[in-house]
């Protein structure tokens, strides 16, 4: 059932365009998050539908009313800030305290849910520290304590794990999660992160400049990126530019070598230009067995990457990294070896042109 | 190669003397009432003086008034432009920054014509308006002052982010000016406080032209008179200003949460 409603969101500072005609539902206690480079748009969306920004036309619908132009003390949703935003002149308690205190719940009540809210976030000790007292990763459960405690009916989390440092970012993104599985709660979640975003979502909205670029799973934004933009923002991707040799077949030719697409090119005609994408985690070393797509090149770099090992290989104009595990038996190429890689046709993603403005 | 600090020290000897040497020689002056010895005489007809008393009673009660007013008056604008009207700012401080360029002589004539007697707003026309435009002239005084220190002091946190945290919690505007920005700027508030306070009791031109009871006056009045009260008057002037200073270090202190945050 659709909670939050985006319809034909859109928002213009002078002549800058920032979200251009966004459409998004959100299901009742799904999470789901705005993934991009900085300045696609998805910070001034998150912001609109707290009401810190007016939208230029479009509207937004929350349990079914418009909440459009209503001011952002009106709206019963929580925000979590990228840096942290808990008021200095109060302590951990009062902090979580305030958003009840504002709506003149009794002082029994407000004490019950602060000791709730802080075992929640697993630091019931601390409601009597100040918040320069805190850790970043404290401070920002706290936050995320504060957000919660007013039951809002949404949860809106703008980078809030940007500021930590990589462990702790790790830690409470699941902590985040578990939390908000347990309370069942409808997320927006903000990030640059890829990793952040396919770990912890329902679904991930990628944006680029000001659009919507692709809507789905995780699963369907890593595997089957329709567009080349999020093809090469979310994980490392190889690109392979070719023209059409039969699309019915969904065959290209890349620097005069055949290339078999995972389904027929569409809209296509033989001699057209066309891209396709191939994770370097899908090719492997080698000549494989069974049917699938074999391309011969030469060895130009091989990076150790700790876990893994980055191969590139040259074709003509065109070149792929291979990933591949790091194993002590592993008998690295050397550069300037001629190769064989083989990767599947159901790996070999045609890409659509982005979509016009 | 170290550096020489001499220079610095020679720098810090040079202050220290210009401050002090004319406040020890007003000191020790004000000991010389009685020939031949040091005494605090001076101090004891000063202090028992009653229009000692009055005038530092009028004068303060007017500085506290002038201080709540000043800060309901400023916070609130400097809030509203670091928020809302960023564009504004350079015309506030302008604004702010007439009561430096216009002597108080102009202003308290421009008052007199404005509100005396016949004028549709007759506030010379009886002692407790007068006393009211007296504030008023006070708070545009200070001004300069309480508005630089407050919007310093609004730098200093991210006004931005906790005013929205506030909203999404479900805060209205006097909620969020009460509970969360003025605790936040208390040491400004304060600092701008003192500032207002310390020229207040020291006003002589408005106080005198508007014919009231201030400390000002007195001080002049004392000054054309006598000899060693005077120094005397002085000593403790700088008393109050030094213990004002110290209470604003005390309150400083005291601020909870006034720490930058670890990020």
């Amino acid at each position: 059932m659709t909670f939050l409603e985006i319809d034909n969101l859109q928002k213009k500072f002078a002549q800058t365009t920032a979200v251009a005609h966004v459409q998004l539902d959100v299901n009742r206690g799904e999470f789901v998050s705005l993934l991009g480079p900085s300045g696609c748009g998805k910070t001034t969306t998150l912001r609109i539908i707290a009401g810190f920004e007016s939208p230029s036309s479009g509207a937004i619908r929350l349990n079914g009313v418009d909440i459009t132009r209503r001011p952002p003390n009106q709206r019963n949703v929580g925000m979590v800030f990228q840096s942290y935003a808990l008021f200095p002149n109060m302590t951990v308690g009062e902090n979580v305290g305030f958003g009840l205190k504002v709506a003149k719940k009794p002082v029994s009540e407000i004490k019950q849910r602060v000791d709730e809210m802080l075992n929640l976030i697993k630091l019931p000790a601390l409601a009597n520290r100040y918040p320069y007292q805190l850790s970043g990763g404290q401070q920002q459960r706290v936050a995320l304590a504060r957000a919660l405690a007013i039951r809002p009916q949404m949860l809106l989390l703008d980078e809030p794990l940007s500021a930590l440092d990589a462990k702790i970012r790790v830690v409470l993104r699941n902590e985040i999660r578990s939390i908000q599985r347990a309370l069942g709660i409808t997320t927006i979640y903000v990030t640059h992160d890829q990793e952040e975003a396919l770990s912890l979502s329902d679904r991930v909205v990628v944006m680029n400049e000001g659009r919507v670029e692709q809507i789905g799973t995780p699963f369907e934004i890593y595997n089957f990126p329709r567009t080349a933009f999020v093809a090469s923002f979310v994980g490392t991707l190889n690109i392979l530019r070719g023209h059409v040799a039969d699309p019915a077949r969904g065959i290209i030719v890349v620097d005069d070598q055949e290339v078999i697409a995972s389904r027929p090119l569409e809209h296509a005609r033989v001699g057209d230009a066309c891209s396709v994408a191939l994770r370097p985690e899908v090719v492997s070393l080698g000549e494989a067995a069974g049917e699938g797509n074999r391309m011969r090149g030469t060895v130009e770099d091989v990076n150790f990457l700790g876990s893994i090992v980055r191969i590139r290989v040259r074709f003509k104009d065109n070149a792929i990294s291979v990933d591949t595990f790091s194993n002590p038996r592993l008998t690295l190429p050397q550069r300037g070896e001629a190769l064989t890689v083989s990767f599947p046709r159901e790996a070999v993603l045609a890409l659509e042109a982005p979509p016009a403005t | 190669m170290k550096p020489s600090r001499l220079g610095p020290w020679l720098v810090t000897l040079f202050g220290v003397l210009y401050f002090f040497v004319p406040l020890l020689g007003t000191f020790e002056f004000s000991l010389r009432y009685l020939r031949g010895v040091y005494s605090l005489e001076a101090y004891r007809i000063v202090l028992t003086d009653p229009r000692f008393g009055a005038t530092v009673t009028y004068s303060t009660v007017l500085a506290l008034v002038t201080i709540v007013v000043g800060v309901a008056l400023v916070v609130p604008t400097a809030y509203w432009i670091q928020v809302r009207l960023p564009g504004l700012r350079p015309i506030v401080e302008f604004i702010t920054l007439l009561p430096l360029v216009i002597p108080a002589i102009v202003l308290v004539f421009g008052y007199l014509r404005m509100y005396n007697s016949a004028s549709v707003l007759p506030l010379t026309g009886t002692e407790r308006a007068t006393d009211l435009l007296l504030m008023f002239s006070y708070v545009t005084l200070a001004l300069p002052y309480m508005y630089r220190a407050v919007d310093t002091g609004l730098r200093t946190i991210d006004v931005h982010t906790l005013t929205e945290a506030a909203q999404s919690l479900g805060a209205g505007w006097s909620t969020i000016l009460l509970r969360v920005i003025l605790p936040n700027v208390r040491v400004a508030v304060l600092s701008g406080a003192f500032l207002t306070f310390a020229i207040v009791i020291g006003e002589f031109t408005m106080a005198s032209l508007l014919d009231r009871p201030a400390f000002g006056p007195y001080l002049q009045l004392i000054g054309a008179n006598r000899a060693y009260e005077p120094s005397a008057l002085a000593v403790i002037s700088f008393a109050i200003t030094w213990a004002c200073m110290g209470l604003l270090q005390v309150f400083a202190r005291g601020a909870p949460g006034q720490v930058a945050p670890t990020h």
